[in-house]
């Protein structure tokens, strides 16, 4: 899972790339679209993450201790958690798209070409990370049934370590697109 | 020593399994099946390539249209580099020689994940679907090389999508199988393997797995983006919205230069597995090739602007990247050093499998060295976007890579199919391809030092010559390619029944039955000594 | 890809102290980059960033308690990746 992990840090790395790029030759106009962005929200998403990290992480060690049902608990807080974080995107996003700000629109374009490369990097960025978070819902859920039905127990918990690995790079890619979209402004 | 198998067990050729017919290879967890599933695929898929390639050099024997206008080039070129490139060099020697002959190299009765290796091999073909539909839809064939440089592949309204989409797909099957051979190596050598006792093949195999890994996201994010060009407008790489062509180009060549070393790590294995039993002494300076193999697979990495000198980079890039890309030739050079001392006072036998290595020798010496002359900045100038750089790939790569695979699946044959294939036929087949092959490809030199561009259907009267003999030289090669094949594909149920060693090799592949049992060893074997001793073994 | 030979079994009130000293950092930064600190804000969320995901690394993925060739080539994988990206800006950084 690890390996699998490598690829994910080094496709994310190249829109972190583009990013620092884009960033270095359009200082002013990122630090001006950036303000466009909800900080709270932002800073709400972070630790609504962090904490879904610490439950799954916890989540194992429930299992080895064969505390059942506080595995189950914590399982479930971490999709609920999950959830949570991508009710707030959606609003976020919505709230961008009824601005007229969305990749392709007039008005981005009429902001300016740092305004767009920002708020291009912003969906396509938060876009990706949302995707994997659903996969990583998806992935939890499975993790859940198999605890609820003792597929997974002290004996046998491997899978649970390699999706909460999974769900932990997702929280990685998170701490670091937070100050880069949400605290330069 | 491994014990012999009394004949009782079904070759992996015979064994029948929970499926009956092709559905018993085509859902078959087996490396050997699966090796041969990709060997028919990307056989299939290589002769599509050949035949475009063909097409090209029909159309380049004259100036003007011959039989194709330019529109139509465009698509050729494309689809050539497309599928050589996607379907052919990058998969080919891992997905095929190294999923049949790692496990069994280092003791081992499969890979890692077998069923996560068969999944490889569907993804592969799903990609391939993919990106071939984009000759058939509704718009036309892509036109933009396989290189997709934006803005034009953002502008064009060919498929540009199914394409894009197919080589995005290639990509997770080969990051599964570099996934797969990592964990293999680290997990599954036999008892006594230690690292350092591991033949040289194996270790190019975990070179190149990493660089599968760690590069092929990258090329992944980078189709995606021209996705997201495409269909929502984003902006990455439009200049009128601010973004930056180069970058495109950087964030490709960052992995299309590691792919090459993908190609070509393992073609260097080959060589170092098949010059040692060929010249039945063991190979010179085993550490120094394990080394040299990982530092070409790191300094690889750092090379990728030497394919955008003209771009305009800044000075200090072009700089950097011309420097590092002479310091990656000198594990190459070091290899090369290290093949030629393993043949001096070898005891050399003159077979088929030597003659493709020897050859291989040749040609990778002339495409690295004319490498060096690109790397070499003011010559990039002039010879850049030139023939000159068609020259030199197609010598390292169809030359290294092409020669070291077609030495490996003769040295390899008997053991995979369990009959010789016609020395006579192949050793024929040999000497037309390579001439050919000489004559296709080294005019190039001159017509691109001379100033003839590459990608253009057309070209001044005063190239016409020698694009006569290029193309002459092609028909050649390719009659000398069906020579091969067909010598192969022959031989492979009629040949004579072969020995378990024909040759005389000493790694663990000579050791088993020819063709191999399904789980390839009936007991594990227990590793005791260096892996390139020869002082007990002859052909048997 | 599993080494289950060991069970270390990490306590809850680890993982809690852990996700505390997350949730400062993060508090942390949006307070500096609030105050006009010009680009060193930036640098010192980023700064943080990284620490919080060393934690992560460290105490989540059982970092700590692993084999230390997944130390090597997380090491391995980040350096070729940073080097990438200095590389690019060779271009970037020193344009006319």
């Amino acid at each position: 899972m690890w390996l699998f992990i490598f690829t994910e840090l080094l496709f994310f790395g190249g829109l972190f790339i583009v990013y620092s790029v884009y960033r270095f030759k359009n200082p002013v106009a990122f630090h001006l679209a950036a303000e466009e962005l909800n900080t709270s929200i932002g800073t709400m998403n972070t630790v609504i993450l962090l904490i879904s990290s610490m439950t799954v992480a916890m989540s194992i060690t429930a299992v080895q201790l064969r505390q059942k049902s506080r595995a189950i608990f914590l399982l479930s807080a971490t999709i609920i958690l999950a959830i949570i974080f991508m009710i707030n995107k959606y609003f976020e996003w919505s709230g961008k798209f009824g601005h007229g700000i969305y990749p392709g629109s007039e008005k981005l374009a009429e902001l300016g070409t740092g305004e767009v490369l920002f708020f291009g990097l912003y969906f396509a960025m938060t876009g990706l990370h949302a995707f994997h978070i659903i996969i990583g819902v998806i992935i939890l859920t499975i993790m859940l049934l198999k605890v609820m039905n003792s597929t997974l127990n002290a004996g046998y918990y491997v899978q649970l370590e390699n999706g909460g690995l999974y769900w932990h790079l997702v929280d990685l890619i998170w701490i670091f697109l937070f100050p880069l979209f949400y605290l330069i402004a | 020593m491994v014990k012999k198998i009394q004949g009782n067990d079904p070759s992996y050729l015979e064994y029948k399994g929970r499926f009956k017919g092709i559905f018993g290879w085509i859902f078959s967890t087996d490396h050997k099946r699966i090796g041969l599933l990709y060997l028919y695929s990307i056989g299939t898929f290589f002769i599509v390539g050949a035949i475009l390639g063909l097409l090209m050099k029909f159309e380049l024997i004259a100036p003007g249209k011959t039989i194709m206008d330019a529109k139509t080039y465009n698509g050729i070129f494309t689809l050539h580099g497309i599928t050589m490139i996607f379907l052919i060099v990058i998969p080919g020697i891992p997905a095929i020689l190294g999923n049949f002959f790692l496990p069994i190299m280092i003791g081992a009765k499969d890979v890692a994940f077998p069923r996560l290796n068969l999944l490889s091999w569907w993804v592969y073909i799903f990609g391939a679907a993919v990106a071939i539909s984009s000759q058939f839809l509704g718009d036309g064939p892509p036109d933009t090389g396989w290189t997709f440089y934006a803005p034009y592949s953002f502008k064009t309204t060919t498929n540009m999508l199914p394409a894009v989409l197919g080589a995005f797909i290639l990509g997770f099957s080969s990051i599964l199988t570099g996934l797969n051979f990592i964990v293999t190596i680290h997990r599954m050598r036999a008892p006594g393997m230690n690292w350092l006792r591991m033949p040289l093949f194996p270790w190019t195999l975990y070179g190149t797995a990493w660089i599968q890994l760690l590069a092929t996201p990258i090329v992944g994010i980078t189709l995606l983006m021209i996705v997201a060009e495409r269909t929502l407008h984003i902006g990455f790489f439009d200049p009128t919205l601010g973004g930056d062509p180069v970058l495109y180009q950087h964030l490709f060549w960052i992995y299309s230069h590691p792919a090459v070393y993908i190609m070509i790590l393992p073609a260097m294995g080959i060589i170092s597995e098949i010059l040692p039993t060929f010249a039945r002494k063991p190979i010179f300076g085993y550490k120094a090739i394990v080394i040299s193999t990982m530092l070409i697979a790191f300094i690889g990495y750092f090379v990728w602007g030497h394919h955008m000198f003209t771009a305009g980079m800044s000075g200090t890039a072009q700089f950097a990247f011309s420097f590092l890309t002479f310091l990656v030739a000198i594990p190459s050079a070091i290899k090369v050093f290290n093949w030629l001392a393993t043949l001096y006072k070898g005891s050399i036998q003159l077979k088929t499998p030597f003659f493709w290595a020897a050859s291989f020798l040749f040609v990778f010496l002339i495409g690295g060295l004319s490498g060096l002359v690109l790397g070499a900045l003011a010559i990039n100038v002039h010879v850049h976007d030139t023939t000159f750089v068609v020259a030199h790939f197609h010598f390292i790569v169809f030359g290294g890579v092409g020669f070291a695979f077609m030495a490996a699946i003769h040295y390899w044959f008997p053991k995979m199919f369990g009959h010789m294939y016609d020395e006579g036929w192949a050793d024929t087949g040999w000497v037309v391809f390579f001439t050919g092959f000489l004559f296709l490809y080294f005019p190039m030199f001159i017509l691109g030092i001379k100033g003839m561009p590459r990608r253009y259907f057309d070209y001044v009267e005063e190239f016409h010559g020698l694009n006569i003999v290029s193309s002459l030289g092609a028909f050649l090669m390719i009659f000398g390619l069906a020579l091969v094949i067909i010598n192969l594909i022959r031989s492979a149920r009629h040949g004579k029944p072969a020995s378990m060693n024909p040759w005389g090799g000493v790694t663990l592949e000579w050791q088993i039955p020819s063709p191999p049992p399904l789980e390839n060893f009936e007991e594990i074997p227990v590793i005791t000594k260096e892996p390139y001793d020869f002082s007990e073994v002859k052909p048997s | 890809m599993s080494t289950e030979t060991k069970t270390h079994i990490v306590k809850y009130k680890t993982y809690f102290f852990v996700l505390l000293a997350l949730l400062l950092m993060t508090f942390i930064s949006v307070a500096i980059t609030s105050i006009d600190l010009g680009g060193l804000a930036i640098v010192g969320a980023l700064l943080l960033a990284t620490i919080k995901s060393s934690l992560v690394l460290w105490f989540f993925m059982h970092l700590k308690y692993e084999n230390v060739m997944f130390r090597v080539m997380i090491g391995f994988v980040l350096f070729i990746f940073l080097a990438v990206m200095i590389v690019t800006f060779l271009d970037y950084g020193f344009q006319r």
